[in-house]
């Protein structure tokens, strides 16, 4: 059924990324294409994997952005100029687009946690649902023709048989610098949550009026690097010596 | 976006056989005619023509039945439901007139009204996408709707002037729906290429508070479906000449093809010229569909740069 769940999901399941921590090293890529290439439904295939031309399908893909302040001409001059590695993935939308304009009832959102999926034994392959996702979560698979989103790994964060440490999504998993979180956004005391609220996580394209359910964490305001190293050491001041140094201090001068 | 060949055929040739099947559920021309029979059939195979077509673009066409269950918030559903029930009212007028040669005006009116909503469906898929701002707007099922009326009588015009009919009675209204049809275009034109972008890479990306943002790595060397199918650019001057070129072919040699036509009266000329005509409107036509997907952006492009 591809209409949108009547009610506001219990929860909200879904990822918080922020933008100040990624380090642009796609190891979530790789782990997300691992991962969902080996469980449940069609593989992710490459097109031409040895070839000049490869492509392939991927869930989840890391871009990055240069931000220039007014009067910023290169980066690293201008205060607030900074380049910004962005992962992207489903953002897994409370009015998500791709659900209602499926013609087949292959695309729905769970009524119980909102994760928006795709039943790929129903896709014809349309690709419709990717003309409508503003965000270009969704990519058809060119060898078994049907769609591929991300899952928020639904055969991680149920599987019982997983350590309780992985029953994340993949991609969380893997992040070697922490900067992706996952959780439930709809329980404004969960850790996620208060993430969103300490550091104004915003949505991605409010304006496309998808109501994402993930949320980004904007990178903290920059500070020179002079305030990063401790305070000078100045040779002339003994002021504030103690024990031994006090000591030394005061038979030094006397001599 | 990618103009696929397969959906510009589906689009333009479903277009023409609805607005035929249209004209001709209004019973305005002798259903026992060799040539309105034959239109019956020509309209027939042009929309199934349009929707096999269609079917090329599917990953997996074999499961295509499935479309028609989601009418209740799918437009593409609903175009497919509208699509196969058309066939029932049509059928049954083509079979009337082909093979009893009389029109039964309640077949053909329900036939006329369901041809209308199945070409509004089609073009509520393209306009109902608020990712691409191009489409989505009003004036999307305004155009498809009089480009399908327009050729229909077109076509019809061609059926009534060989079936010595009243092809100067039909050629008023088809000169009216062409020269509507171009405005209605103009104006989705007008909009397209003043229209301010609701979403930039700002938006996108939620860094606006800081600066300008411009894209500094794809996040792969190589192109992926997304840059494929949504990534396709036409250089805008190109666009602005091919614009005027199909309008000049598609509306302004027609509009003269039916003067022409009414002049010579009827006659072989006015079926010469009425004929030319609908090979002009449908060169300016399939030119029109192919820049109604190359012109249109995709908010998606705000994260690769394009």
């Amino acid at each position: 059924m591809t209409s949108l769940p009547s009610l506001p999901t219990p929860k909200k399941l879904g990822l918080v990324i922020d933008l100040d921590v990624c380090v642009g090293c796609h190891a979530c890529v790789i782990s997300c294409k691992e991962w969902n290439t080996g469980g449940y439904g069609a593989a992710l295939s490459d097109q031409h994997p040895y070839g000049a031309d490869v492509s392939g399908t991927f869930l989840n893909r890391i871009h990055t952005f240069e931000v220039v302040p007014e009067g910023g001409q290169v980066i690293g001059e201008a205060g607030e100029a900074r380049i910004v590695h962005f992962p992207k993935s489903c953002l897994h939308c409370e009015d998500a687009p791709c659900v209602t304009v499926c013609p087949t009832g292959a695309s729905y959102k769970r009524a119980e946690d909102g994760i928006v999926l795709v039943d790929e034994d129903k896709c014809i392959g349309c690709g419709l649902c990717a003309w409508s996702c503003a965000y270009g979560a969704r990519e058809m698979d060119l060898a078994a023709g049907v769609m591929k989103k991300c899952t928020l790994c639904i055969d991680r964060i149920y599987n019982e048989t997983l350590r309780e440490i992985d029953r994340v999504p993949s991609c969380v998993r893997t992040c070697p610098a922490n900067a992706r979180h996952y959780g439930d956004l709809g329980d404004p005391t969960s850790e996620v949550s208060r993430m969103v609220a300490e550091r104004g996580g915003f949505d991605l394209m409010p304006e496309q009026g998808t109501r994402p359910t993930n949320k980004y964490l904007p990178p903290r305001p920059r500070k020179p690097l002079a305030a990063s190293a401790g305070p000078a050491v100045l040779a002339e001041n003994t002021d504030g010596a103690k024990g031994f140094f006090a000591w030394l201090d005061g038979m030094l001068d006397r001599i | 976006m990618h103009p696929a060949p397969s959906v510009i055929i589906f689009t333009t040739m479903s277009g023409l056989g609805y607005g035929l099947a249209a004209v001709l559920g209004l019973g305005l021309l002798d259903p026992s005619a060799v040539a309105v029979r034959a239109a019956h059939v020509l309209a027939l195979m042009l929309i199934a023509g349009g929707l096999l077509a269609s079917t090329r673009h599917l990953g997996n066409p074999q499961r295509a039945w499935r479309a028609l269950s989601q009418w209740r918030s799918s437009w593409l559903s609903r175009e497919g439901v509208m699509a196969l029930a058309t066939f029932v009212p049509l059928t049954i007028s083509a079979w009337m007139s082909v093979i009893e040669g009389r029109h039964v005006p309640l077949a053909g009116w329900i036939s006329t009204a369901m041809c209308a909503a199945t070409v509004y469906c089609t073009a509520m898929i393209y306009a109902s996408l608020r990712s691409i701002q191009a489409w989505n707007t009003p004036l999307t099922p305004l155009c498809y709707l009089l480009f399908a009326t327009a050729g229909g009588l077109l076509l019809a015009t061609v059926v009534a002037f060989a079936s010595g009919g009243p092809g100067s009675l039909l050629s008023v209204p088809a000169l009216l729906a062409v020269v509507g049809a171009w405005v209605a275009k103009q104006a989705w034109w007008t909009r397209l290429r003043t229209l301010a972008p609701i979403s930039t890479p700002e938006t996108a990306t939620g860094l606006g508070h800081i600066g300008r943002v411009r894209l500094f790595e794809r996040p792969h060397v190589n192109e992926n479906y997304l840059t494929r199918e949504m990534g396709f650019k036409v250089a805008r001057k190109h666009a602005v000449k091919l614009s005027k070129l199909a309008v000049l072919v598609g509306g302004a040699l027609p509009v003269l093809l039916l003067l022409a036509a009414l002049l010579a009266g009827n006659g072989g000329l006015a079926i010469i010229a009425a004929v030319l005509a609908v090979l002009f409107y449908a060169v300016g036509l399939v030119t029109e569909r192919w820049l109604f997907f190359a012109e249109a952006r995709h908010a998606v492009m705000n994260y690769y740069g394009g």
